[in-house]
């Protein structure tokens, strides 16, 4: 069943097109990757699909609802996880806080439900010893990890990944890729953009080449990184390899 | 090694040149003063320990009201200018006519000098002769600094609500929330932990602008200082209710210096982003 589904999706920024007519559908516990240098609209897109960003043209499904132009974002928007490349916790408040917040505000769920679905996610990450500390006192792999499990405390449909390790010092880069392997497992539908092509090689089911806001390619991770067909996926795979990045 | 001071005995002697002006220039300060031909005089009328002692119990019974008109008028402002500062930071075409009502507002308040507004208020609002309007000049001083402070107040709060990432919206959004839970529970905590020393600063204009309410009449510190002083001829009443003012200033500006400087040594530490 398919669990997204994109049709000719064009955004704009001014007269800076950033989506020409993106047409991408994501089967249910499907991993799909899009990779892409800076610029080439792969954040644009997750923030799209999640309603932060209002679309030109084109439709947009989740499961087999159309949510373009939704009326209420909100109930959309609490079934699509979305972490960010900044974490942006909430500062003022503590990891069970963060984590506990939108189940409590938005799904209504008493203080101890919601307590005791945030413990067991905190704990499934490692991070049950954290929980009472704030933001500033998390190293960042920490941070992004709480991010993680804030948004799955949503219990979403969909989890949307926008380059999540980019901010991270190298070393602590593993912890999230782990977390994110774990929720592949676990059957998560996701797409993630990421400059990790290692990883995108190993996790995803499906890797897009976003190139100037259209999907160039698309493929097993197999038939991207081995075997790419269009001269631009092949120029952008071998400037990686040249910074060693794959 | 060199330094700004100069090194070795330069250093000493510099130093012992800056004690030595300083000294001279109190001292002659203290001799032109004293030696002025109506210092005996002023010290009689300004610092006279027998007024002090006299006047400084009921001057400090007056001061209740000053403190009292304080922390009515505090509360109320901080409410009304956080919804004033809510109202300014509405967005959409819809909410122009209420935006433009905000910013109209605090103009106004912000350009009227505050002892008019009181006069105006306090003089006028009586003379309307309904039944149903207070005509107490303290009910009306409270409005007045009221309707003044919450314009420059509203400002600080803006200010603090603006300096929030919109990525912590985005957040918030993303998880579902809507914009009214938002502000509420995301921007709004962290704006206002941002502002409070800006706030307090204002605090501090509010306690000494209680005594404006006195000149219309009410008997506050400085009102109650002024009648000793016409009954007496004597000036101390006045420093009496100065020292009540400062009593009160100070702690506050020192916690206030005290707040700043703990959030920069947050900031540097690189704490919260």
């Amino acid at each position: 069943m398919t669990a997204l589904a994109v049709e000719g999706v064009t955004k704009s920024f001014g007269k800076h097109v950033v989506l020409r007519s993106i047409d991408l559908a994501v089967e249910e516990h499907e991993v799909v990757a899009l990779i892409g240098a800076s610029g080439s609209g792969k954040s644009t897109l997750l923030r799209c699909i999640n309603l932060l960003e209002r679309i030109d043209e084109g439709r947009i499904f989740l499961a087999d609802r159309e949510i373009t132009g939704a009326r209420d974002v909100n109930a959309v928007r609490r079934q699509i996880g979305i972490v960010f490349q900044s974490f942006n916790l909430f500062p003022h408040m503590n990891v069970m806080r963060n984590v506990t917040l939108a189940p409590r505000d938005v799904l209504g769920l008493s203080k101890a439900e919601a307590e005791a679905r945030a413990t067991e996610l905190l704990e499934r990450f490692g991070l049950a010893d954290k929980r009472l500390e704030y933001p500033d006192r998390l190293s960042g792999g920490q941070q992004q990890r709480v991010a993680i499990v804030r948004a799955l405390a949503m219990r979403p449909e969909l989890m949307l990944l926008d380059e999540v390790t980019s901010a991270l010092d190298p070393e602590l880069v593993a912890e999230v890729l782990q977390v994110i392997g774990e929720l592949a497992q676990g059957g998560m539908t996701m797409v993630l953009a990421t400059h990790e092509m290692s990883f995108a090689r190993d996790i995803a089911n499906r890797v897009c080449f976003l190139d100037e806001g259209r999907i160039l390619e698309a493929g097993t991770p197999e038939e991207i990184f081995t075997s790419p067909k269009e001269p631009r996926t092949q120029q952008f795979l071998e400037r990686i390899i040249k910074a060693r990045r794959l | 090694m060199v330094n700004s001071f100069g090194s070795g005995g330069d250093g000493r002697r510099s130093a012992a040149i800056a004690l030595l002006s300083t000294a001279v220039f109190f001292i002659l300060v203290a001799v032109a003063i004293t030696h002025a031909p109506g210092w005996p005089e002023v010290r009689r009328t300004f610092f006279n320990w027998g007024e002090f002692k006299a006047t400084f119990p009921e001057i400090a019974r007056a001061f209740l009201l000053n403190v009292k008109i304080f922390c009515i008028a505090e509360v109320l402002i901080l409410v009304f200018a956080l919804f004033l500062a809510v109202l300014r930071s509405l967005q959409g075409p819809v909410f122009f006519p209420l935006r433009a009502l905000a910013v109209v507002y605090t103009d106004l308040f912000r350009g009227i000098p505050t002892i008019l507004v009181i006069a105006m208020l306090a003089l006028g609002a009586p003379a309307l002769g309904l039944s149903y309007v207070p005509t107490s000049v303290v009910f009306w001083g409270i409005v007045s600094l009221v309707l003044v402070y919450s314009a420059y107040v509203s400002e600080v709060y803006r200010a603090g609500i603006e300096s929030i990432h919109p990525s912590q919206q985005a957040a918030a959004r993303s998880l579902g929330l809507s914009h009214r839970q938002t502000l509420r529970r995301v921007i709004l905590p962290q704006a206002v932990r941002r502002v409070i020393p800006p706030l307090l600063n204002d605090f501090i204009g509010l306690q000494k602008d209680t005594a404006l309410v006195g000149t219309l009449g009410a008997i506050e510190a400085f009102q109650q200082a002024s009648i000793d002083t016409n009954a007496t001829f004597n000036y101390t009443a006045y420093l009496s209710a100065a020292v009540l003012f400062v009593a009160i200033t100070i702690p506050l500006a020192r916690f206030t210096d005290w707040l700043v400087a703990r959030d920069r040594r947050r900031r540097d530490a690189g704490a919260v982003v």
